[in-house]
């Protein structure tokens, strides 16, 4: 009898308390592909965000990366998608929005705290609308090995000519493969190869908008350049690269077998868990000494709001708190190599992390220069990128070629390059 | 003035096909039509839109399609006439050699050869990658320790050996099924003729050219038209060596990964469901017509001897 009453006025009191709190109570479901981050976002970043905000409830539900944008649009076709989206950079993300499924979030206060190049992911074509939050971005620069460097007595290049004295010490010296970087895979060749070196050549943001304008061809020599230093890196890559791929590359180096990796900054935690030598990063080389230098800083994930959410204002307070300092210095440092796109100052605790975000204040960012408009169309810029790069690389087309064929590619369907 | 009463509809069949026909119908009648119609559609600003032949004019016509189209299917038929030349001899040998009754542990052989046709594509392609990788292969340290290193070439990532390759490894795989068909060929061939032959002098190799061979050439038929279907439809193991841009440069690309990649997209690519059906279509043709010319070219002249 006792317990029935206690079970009782514990019910009693739920229901008055949910009555209650209905006015702002709300729950929030996030979809998401990060399925690798479901701890840090559970553990972490939503304590925090409920801490500040009783009465708004957030959830987490990732799906596999690779099924996500099919999830996620049958998910949104059938209105049973949840009220905060992660967006995919670029086209992706851009037709829900054409299709109406993402909320116009131009007017968010959180907004300010973004430069341009930071929402260009997520933006429409003219840049008037922009529909998610940008949440972070990886950098693009060169891991080395610090004890390999200091083995061989040798400095950090700042130039391109630099960068090749290293490479051929190496070589000499014998004991290191020079640089770990495959062409079985394609993409890395143009994502760390082709997209990490170039920006310094065809000077980051003006020639990559200048290329959407169609005022520079992918033929101009800014373009052509990076083809050309790429052609020289077949000889540093170690035997039988044609054949190597982006996992053994990785091992490569984490073995201490190779001495300098063209990376991405989402490397860096792994690379920490492998490696048990210090490593340092260098930015690309810029081609002459005292040249202004810029760095591919590649937005990568944002958040959104579903036009079709059932608490539009809990969602905006969780999209302004995701654009504050505060989300942005627990995101940096639970995943290093995930940079916050807000101009908020945030400490970062992993040295290769810091090393690399402090580009940022020494170089222009720019992302890379086919991801945006360009890859809209067939031939797919993008894919073709990795095809030319790779074939440059293994000295089967030259600089010149590869560059009239991605132009071409590009001609035969963008109006303003025709 | 109807006094014969009609035959009893005979229900118990219906009901013993209904369940093959509906699931066959459900999972292949269906989307193999379904994927055809969807081939004469396009989608514009938002909506599908009926084209006619408009996609297989820009797969066939436009440069850039036509140009990886053929590709694709020149890379589908080298990989085919491997699978011809390499896989079905070896296994018509390899069935020889067991049925030959004085070789010992013919069961266990039997088993090994056949073992990789039932492993997944995925663990043969990763264990290939792997066994040929200049890095941590075995490869290159075998043939270092035969001294003959300076033959090796990091085959899957050289665009002139990449196919050739891979077709190689899909013969090391399948090299089972031509096996154990013609296996179960040779054994049903029986004794009496052998022996009839032996009587007229007509022993050992010339019993195989002469007796068995012509016995087993149905089989063979049937063997080279399931290759062709096989390997025209083939997509898994390169998808899984090589990934869905059939590197190096699209030198293995064939019509499973070029219809794969326009079908689903890629990277930055968004799929096209219409084109991709497309492309579809053209192979469901090609199969078609290999299959005709297999059915009424070849199948009606062999000659079926009874015993």
């Amino acid at each position: 009898m006792k317990s029935m009453t206690l079970k009782g006025a514990l019910l009693i009191t739920t229901l008055l308390g949910a009555t209650s709190a209905t006015a702002q109570d709300a729950e929030l479901t996030i979809e998401s592909w990060r399925n690798d981050d479901l701890t840090i976002w559970q553990d972490k970043i939503i304590p925090a965000f409920e801490a500040a905000h009783p009465g708004i409830k957030v959830k987490f539900t990732p799906s596999a990366p690779a099924e996500y944008n099919a999830v996620l649009n049958s998910k949104l076709d059938a209105g049973s998608a949840g009220d905060l989206i992660t967006c995919r950079p670029f086209d992706a993300s851009l037709a829900l929005y054409e299709a109406g499924h993402l909320a116009d979030l131009s007017d968010l206060e959180g907004m300010g705290s973004f430069s341009d190049v930071a929402k260009s992911g997520w933006s429409t074509d003219d840049g008037a609308h922009t529909f998610c939050v940008p949440m972070a971005s990886v950098i693009h620069g060169f891991i080395y090995n610090k004890d390999a460097f200091a083995e061989l007595g040798l400095e950090v290049p700042a130039t391109v000519d630099e960068f090749f004295a290293v490479l051929d010490k190496i070589k000499e010296d014998g004991s290191y493969i020079p640089m770990a970087m495959g062409t079985n895979d394609q993409w890395e060749a143009a994502t760390m190869g082709y997209n990490n070196i170039g920006p310094n050549y065809w000077k980051g943001e003006q020639g990559r908008l200048a290329l959407i304008e169609g005022e520079q061809k992918l033929t101009d020599e800014p373009w052509v350049d990076p083809f050309r230093q790429l052609a020289k890196w077949s000889a540093y890559l170690g035997d039988g690269y044609e054949a190597q791929t982006y996992p053994d590359s990785q091992n490569i180096f984490t073995l201490g077998r190779a001495a300098i990796y063209p990376a991405g900054s989402w490397e860096i935690s792994g690379f920490n868990a492998q490696a048990d030598f210090e490593m340092g990063a260098f930015k690309p080389p810029v081609p002459n000494a005292g040249d202004a230098c810029y760095i591919s800083d590649h937005t990568d994930i944002g958040i959104g709001m579903n036009a079709a959410t059932t608490h539009p204002e809990a969602a905006k307070t969780f999209l302004n708190w995701v654009a504050s300092s505060e989300f942005a210095s627990i995101f940096a440092n639970e995943l290093p190599g995930f940079f916050p796109l807000s101009n908020a100052e945030v400490e970062l605790r992993d040295p290769l992390a810091q090393e690399m975000i402090s580009w940022r204040d020494a170089c222009a960012s720019t992302i890379r220069s086919t991801y945006q408009i360009l890859s809209r169309g067939t031939p797919n810029l993008e894919n073709e990128t990795w095809n030319a790069s790779v074939a440059v690389i293994k000295g089967a087309e030259a600089p010149e070629a590869a560059a009239q064929r991605l132009q071409d590619g590009l001609a035969s369907w963008y109006e303003p390059q025709k | 003035m109807a006094t014969l009463s009609k035959p009893k509809f005979r229900w118990h069949i219906a009901v013993f096909l209904a369940p093959a026909v509906l699931v066959y119908t459900a999972v292949m009648i269906y989307p193999l039509f379904n994927t055809l119609r969807l081939s004469f559609f396009a989608e514009i600003d938002h909506e599908r839109v009926w084209v006619g032949l408009r996609n297989f004019r820009t797969l066939f016509l436009d440069p850039v399609w036509s140009k990886q189209f053929w590709n694709a299917l020149a890379n589908n038929f080298w990989f085919f006439l491997i699978h011809m030349a390499v896989q079905n001899p070896i296994g018509i040998a390899l069935a020889a050699i067991l049925s030959s009754p004085r070789l010992r542990f013919a069961a266990l052989y039997r088993s090994a050869i056949f073992v990789p046709t039932i492993l997944s594509f995925v663990i043969v392609g990763f264990a290939w990658k792997l066994i040929l990788s200049p890095i941590w292969g075995i490869a290159p340290g075998m043939l270092d320790a035969v001294g003959l290193k300076f033959l090796y070439q990091p085959w899957l990532g050289k665009q002139e050996y990449a196919l050739t390759t891979l077709a190689l490894v899909s013969v090391w795989q399948f090299v089972g099924i031509p096996m154990m068909l013609i296996y179960a060929a040779l054994l049903s061939i029986p004794e009496e003729i052998l022996e009839a032959g032996e009587c007229d002098g007509i022993t050992g190799l010339s019993a195989f050219w002469k007796i068995k061979l012509p016995l087993i050439l149905p089989s063979i038929g049937i063997i080279s038209i399931l290759t062709f279907v096989g390997n025209f439809n083939a997509f898994d193991l390169i998808y899984a060596a090589q990934g869905a841009l059939a590197g190096p440069d699209f030198s293995t690309d064939i019509l499973g990964t070029f219809m794969y990649r326009t079908f689903f997209g890629f990277q930055l690519q968004l799929g096209d469901p219409h084109m991709g059906s497309a492309i579809a279509s053209a192979m469901f043709a090609i199969i078609l017509a290999g299959v005709c010319i297999y059915l009424f070219g070849i199948q009606r002249r062999l000659r079926h001897y009874q015993f």
